[in-house]
């Protein structure tokens, strides 16, 4: 069984996706639809495939899409928190990735430089604060 | 140096506690090695051909002799008492243990360092000239951008998993001395007639496999743009960069590809989106920057003349030392390329004593430079004896900056896996044959680059010779360039390769005929190449009819 995590926590299981981006897929052309959907899953076909990443900060961040944004296929423990932060909220893990490892993986840094989905605010803007 | 914040600080801690978990999986076997792969060269370090090699980011160049001394400490305890400096201004380790590099990650965060993104399919460490911020042709120092930079591209979440890998280089002064049009990005600081700070953004130069000069596809970008603008670059890139064919997978190709002005065309849409956004760079930011970079406290000084003084000092003068923006100083290179000593390499010993030099003469701070060589940024001209005197007794005076033997050379195939053929063997071989340093002086300025294999981390395409290790038929052969500039131009081939014995032949018939047709003393060879074409050098290499043996031999390989 492959582990589902969505908001921070081990769920049982998910809805299933009312939209499934690859890699290659425009979002732009889904940003109507993307209004309407509840759950978009995006595909990670390989391990050091970066380009959901944009996908997904797109759709959160252009396209001001609310719903479930769920990163799918080849998602390790080493992913997440960058995932999280461009906007991914649900993960389906590959298999094998043990749930309690990959739930403290959101934690592996305290903050990050740049503006991302997660702290609209880059953290020089804030250190200055 | 820049002092990190607390922040800097735990971000670099925590990478050492994010790659201890992932090597105890690794060695557990709950992750991959191809897995493992992705994420420990992120970390600097590979697999070799005889062992791990382990590469250690220097940001920009720039050293503190007391991370120097670390570095000193990790190369004796964890490794044979020695480390390579690298054309990408960093250090590598030949001989680390592979479960011991969380520790040795653990000892540099001890000293704010790190090996975060020195390899790996991500933005690399950013390069710039070494004598950023005391170059008398300076318009900004770019440290200030590169440090900037260095935090924006630093575990980006966006682009943590690029196409390739992605290389950023920054110049600050008139003279590029950064090689900004043979990068992914290069950055060339300008000043608009209003006197404001921008850069010309330059995109998909490089070399490698496929050589190419950067495109210009920015004239001037106003600095609160430059990291919007970087996220717009790298964001066309992500997306669309070719992932099918690593060959084809450089941003450079994607510019190639789509043509410049569509590529361009493309960043400017998706800036749009982004312009004036949350990432746009404050004054307020640029000024923190600059005031945790330490700086030294100089003196009034006047110049010292030295024009009385005679040889040895005086080669040394002439080659190595460099001007300083502020009267009564000088900047200083230490030379690493001794005959007989790999170009790059640094015995823990030395850098013992480096440090020390550093904090004597120079403010406690050095450079590394592409070339492979250290810089001392800030020496009083009226101590330049007495550190000359010190250097000698070190081997570090070898007065051959700019010079034939200050050979840039990769570790080649000693060492990489990737290597076709040796490289270092080559630069001694070259070193020895050039030994006389008054012809040496005669030759004037002259960079030779050496690599090992295609992938050209000893920079052969932009040497004014540059040597290639190829692989013809499971046997080790070299490619000789000509013309080569750093400041972008690409050598041209001057014909079918040589055996490993021929090169210092070769290169002494190509230097020959330099000789013969230059002008005067000050038309370097390059400058020969580029008014007289390569076609003198074919023959002063190849001969004619009378040279059967040369030629046949010379088929024979092609």
């Amino acid at each position: 069984m492959a582990t589902l995590i969505k908001n921070r926590r081990i769920v049982a299981q998910l809805s299933p996706p009312d939209l499934v981006l690859e890699p290659t897929d425009d979002p732009a052309v889904l940003a109507a639809a993307a209004g309407l959907a509840r759950v978009i899953a995006v595909n990670f076909p390989r391990f050091g495939d970066g380009r959901g990443y944009s996908i997904a900060r797109l759709l959160r961040e252009r396209y001001g899409y609310q719903g479930e944004l769920r990163a799918i296929g080849e998602v390790a423990r080493d992913h997440l928190q960058a995932m999280a932060r461009c906007g991914f909220d649900a993960f389906q893990l590959r298999e094998g990735e043990d749930p309690q490892e990959a739930l403290a993986a959101f934690d592996d840094f305290g903050d990050s430089y740049q503006a991302t989905v997660a702290q609209p605010l880059p953290l020089f803007r804030r250190r200055l604060a | 140096m820049y002092i990190y914040d607390n922040i800097d600080q735990r971000l670099v801690d925590e990478r050492v506690a994010q790659f201890r978990d992932q090597t105890r999986r690794f060695l557990a076997g709950s992750l991959s090695e191809d897995d493992f792969r992705a994420l420990r060269l992120r970390n600097g370090l590979y697999v070799q051909r005889y062992a791990p090699m382990l590469r250690i980011a220097i940001p920009y160049g720039l050293l503190s002799s007391r991370q120097l001394r670390k570095l000193a400490d990790i190369a004796r305890r964890y490794d044979r008492g020695y480390g390579h400096f690298s054309t990408r201004q960093n250090l590598q380790l030949n001989w680390p243990k592979l479960e011991e590099v969380p520790d040795i990650l653990a000892e540099l965060a001890t000293v704010q360092m790190h090996a975060i993104q020195t390899s790996g399919n991500c933005v690399r460490n950013i390069t710039t000239d070494h004598f950023a911020g005391v170059a008398p042709d300076e318009i900004v120092d770019s440290f200030v951008w590169c440090e900037l930079i260095r935090q924006w591209s630093t575990f980006h979440p966006e682009f943590n998993y690029l196409p390739r890998k992605f290389k950023i280089a920054v110049s600050g002064t008139v003279a590029d001395r950064a090689a900004t049009f043979v990068h992914d990005i290069g950055l060339y600081a300008v000043k608009n007639s209003a006197g404001e700070v921008g850069f010309k953004v330059i995109v998909g130069g490089g070399l490698g496999r496929t050589p190419v000069i950067g495109h210009v596809i920015r004239d001037f970008l106003p600095w609160p743009h430059l990291l919007t603008y970087l996220d717009a670059i790298l964001r066309v890139y992500n997306r669309y960069g070719r992932r099918d064919n690593i060959h084809k997978a450089r941003i450079k190709i994607l510019v190639k590809e789509r043509g410049p002005e569509k590529f361009r065309a493309e960043v400017e849409a998706e800036w749009a989106h982004l312009e004036d956004g949350p990432a746009t760079v404050v004054e307020e930011e640029i000024r923190r920057i600059e005031a945790r970079f330490t700086r030294p406290a100089y003196e009034k000084l006047a110049d010292v003349d030295y024009t009385n003084v005679k040889t040895p000092f005086t080669a040394w003068m002439r080659r190595n030392v460099h001007p300083h923006k502020l009267p009564g100083y000088a900047a200083v290179s230490i030379s690493l390329k001794k005959t007989g000593v790999p170009p790059g390499d640094v015995t823990s010993d030395q850098m013992e004593r480096i440090a020390e030099l550093a904090d004597h003469y120079s403010f406690g701070e050095l450079r590394v430079t592409h070339e492979q060589n250290l810089v001392f940024a800030d020496v009083r001209q009226a101590e330049l004896h007495g550190l000359w005197q010190q250097l000698r007794e070190l081997g570090l005076a070898t007065p051959n900056i700019g010079l034939l033997t200050n050979i840039i050379a990769c570790p080649g195939g000693d060492f990489c896996s990737l290597a076709n053929a040796k490289s270092l063997p080559v630069a001694e071989a070259l070193q020895r044959r050039f030994d006389d340093l008054d012809y040496l002086h005669d030759i004037g300025e002259l960079d030779l680059n050496i690599s090992g294999c295609i992938n050209a981390c000893g920079h052969h395409h932009v040497g004014h010779i540059g040597i290639l290790g190829v692989d013809k038929n499971g046997e080790e052969w070299y490619q000789i360039t000509i013309g080569g500039a750093q400041q972008g131009r690409i050598g041209r081939i001057i014909g079918p390769s040589f055996a490993r014995a021929d090169i210092p032949d070769v290169i002494e018939r190509l230097i020959e005929t330099y000789l013969e047709r230059r002008d005067s003393e000050a038309e370097r060879f390059v400058d020969v190449v580029h008014r007289i074409g390569i076609e003198p050098f074919k023959t002063g290499v190849y001969g004619n009819p009378d040279q059967k043996s040369t030629d046949r031999r010379a088929a024979l390989a092609a």
